[in-house]
């Protein structure tokens, strides 16, 4: 109880400047959320920090914030039929225990190699994951692209195919999304996985909405949606755990909601008006541009670990503002393509419903 | 004509619902040292962020949502259901 009277002692003021700052990336955050399933929480903690907010009670208020946001998109887009709402609570509750592990894990870390061997350790899983998720995401819509497919209905894949077809008693369960029984014992590690990351580098959807599309055979459009519920069971269960110990800065989670809330809205919106593909491709880039952003933070935190030749103040700070701008690119991109994606959906729904129209009146 | 712009915008649910959301950010932001020491305290006061949460989700929610409808960005109308 004792830290949890010191940590209220630590939410930062707030003035409007940075009132402003947290709605405008909480609504660049919340776009690329409600297209995609996940995103912006990469951003918003290190914003958060940069801010002053210590470690610890940004990820407590990125959550407490996320949550919320989660909620609000995961019924717009259930509207329009996107989501899988067992798939999600199903998934949901085993990303819960991944978080409580990945949690566990970090704090070990923390305790054996410090800060800058527990940074070291989400930079490399960062990279890592993301390589080899995002690589293969994007590589797919580019093959979507390519093939000219873009306006086919998804099928399942390969791995997916094989997931459906195998059948274990007793752990055999309906999803909509798939259109498929498969069995919990393959759900479960996948949820795990996503709680995991979500611990890890505060995005699980970076691993939850690939694997709901290529392990399990969700179409993209409904596991960035399912995605949604996910991030809602697991921020609801972290908000808690750490609200109980008084680490939640409820101004800070409530201002990024007023942003994301109205970014959520229109990232949800413009998933009925794109091709599914570019779910991929908004998910793909994004990752792959933080991977080189992670990326170019791993040599400052060998280099305090003193694993390689210390680096400058000038070098580890010019690679530090290079890496958070680089993240920020990443979001504003992906916000980009969402909005282009949405504006051109909509110049084609016009133009539909006005030949529309033009046919009916002739006849 | 287009059925979007048949159809009546909801202004009136808008303009409520952003006002109440507005009243509850302003009684926030001026009265920040209650919420700090009472909200961060920890243990079963852990259910007042959550609730709090939840309730500026349903309020600013709502807002948002008739905000973007008003401003006649609304989902495409006749997209091939997902299935």
């Amino acid at each position: 109880m004792h830290d949890v009277i010191g940590t209220a002692a630590n939410f930062i003021n707030l003035d409007t400047i940075t009132v402003l700052y947290l709605f405008g990336v909480g609504f660049v955050g919340g776009l690329v959320s409600g297209f995609i399933g996940s995103g912006g929480a990469f951003v918003l903690t290190p914003g958060m920090m940069s801010l002053g907010v210590p470690g610890l009670v940004a990820v407590a208020s990125n959550m407490c914030h996320k949550f919320p946001k989660a909620l609000v998109g995961a019924i717009k887009r259930a509207k329009y039929g996107q989501v899988d709402v067992k798939l999600g609570i199903v998934l949901g509750i085993s990303a819960e225990a991944g978080v409580l592990y990945g949690a566990h894990i970090q704090e070990n870390i923390k305790k054996a190699f410090g800060d800058a061997g527990s940074n070291l350790y989400v930079s490399v899983a960062f990279v890592v994951i993301l390589a080899l998720v995002g690589g293969f995401v994007l590589r797919d819509a580019y093959k979507t692209y390519k093939s000219g497919n873009v306006l086919e209905e998804e099928k399942a894949g390969k791995l997916a195919r094989w997931v459906q077809s195998i059948n274990i008693p007793g752990t055999m369960v309906y999803f909509k999304s798939l259109n498929a029984r498969i069995s919990v014992l393959f759900t479960v590690p996948l949820g795990f996985a996503t709680g995991m990351l979500a611990a890890t580098i505060a995005v699980g959807g970076f691993i939850g909405v690939p694997s709901m599309i290529y392990v399990m055979g969700a179409p993209s459009l409904m596991a960035s949606a399912t995605e949604l519920v996910i991030a809602f069971v697991m921020g609801l269960g972290g908000s808690f755990k750490y609200a109980m110990s008084g680490l939640v800065d409820i101004r800070l989670a409530l201002i990024i909601l007023a942003g994301s809330l109205f970014g959520i809205q229109l990232g949800a919106i413009g998933t009925t008006y794109v091709k599914p593909y570019m779910i991929k491709v908004v998910m793909g880039l994004i990752m792959v541009i933080v991977l080189f952003s992670r990326g170019l933070m791993i040599p400052v935190y060998l280099s305090q670990l003193g694993l390689i030749q210390k680096l400058g103040d000038g070098t580890a700070g010019l690679l530090k503002t290079t890496s958070f701008g680089i993240m920020i690119a990443a979001l504003l991109l992906g916000a980009i393509i969402v909005l282009r994606a949405m504006m051109q959906g909509r110049r084609e729904e016009k133009l539909r419903l006005s030949e529309g129209a033009l046919e009916h009146g002739k006849i | 004509m287009a059925h979007s712009s048949t159809k009546k915008k909801p202004v009136g649910k808008m303009l409520f619902m952003g006002v109440v959301s507005m009243a509850l950010y302003a009684a926030l932001l001026s009265n920040q040292d209650m919420v700090n020491g009472t909200f961060g305290r920890g243990g079963l006061y852990a259910f007042l962020p959550i609730t709090l949460a939840f309730v500026f989700s349903f309020v600013h929610g709502q807002f948002t949502g008739h905000f973007w409808t008003v401003m006649g960005i609304e989902a495409a109308k006749k997209k091939k259901e997902v299935k």
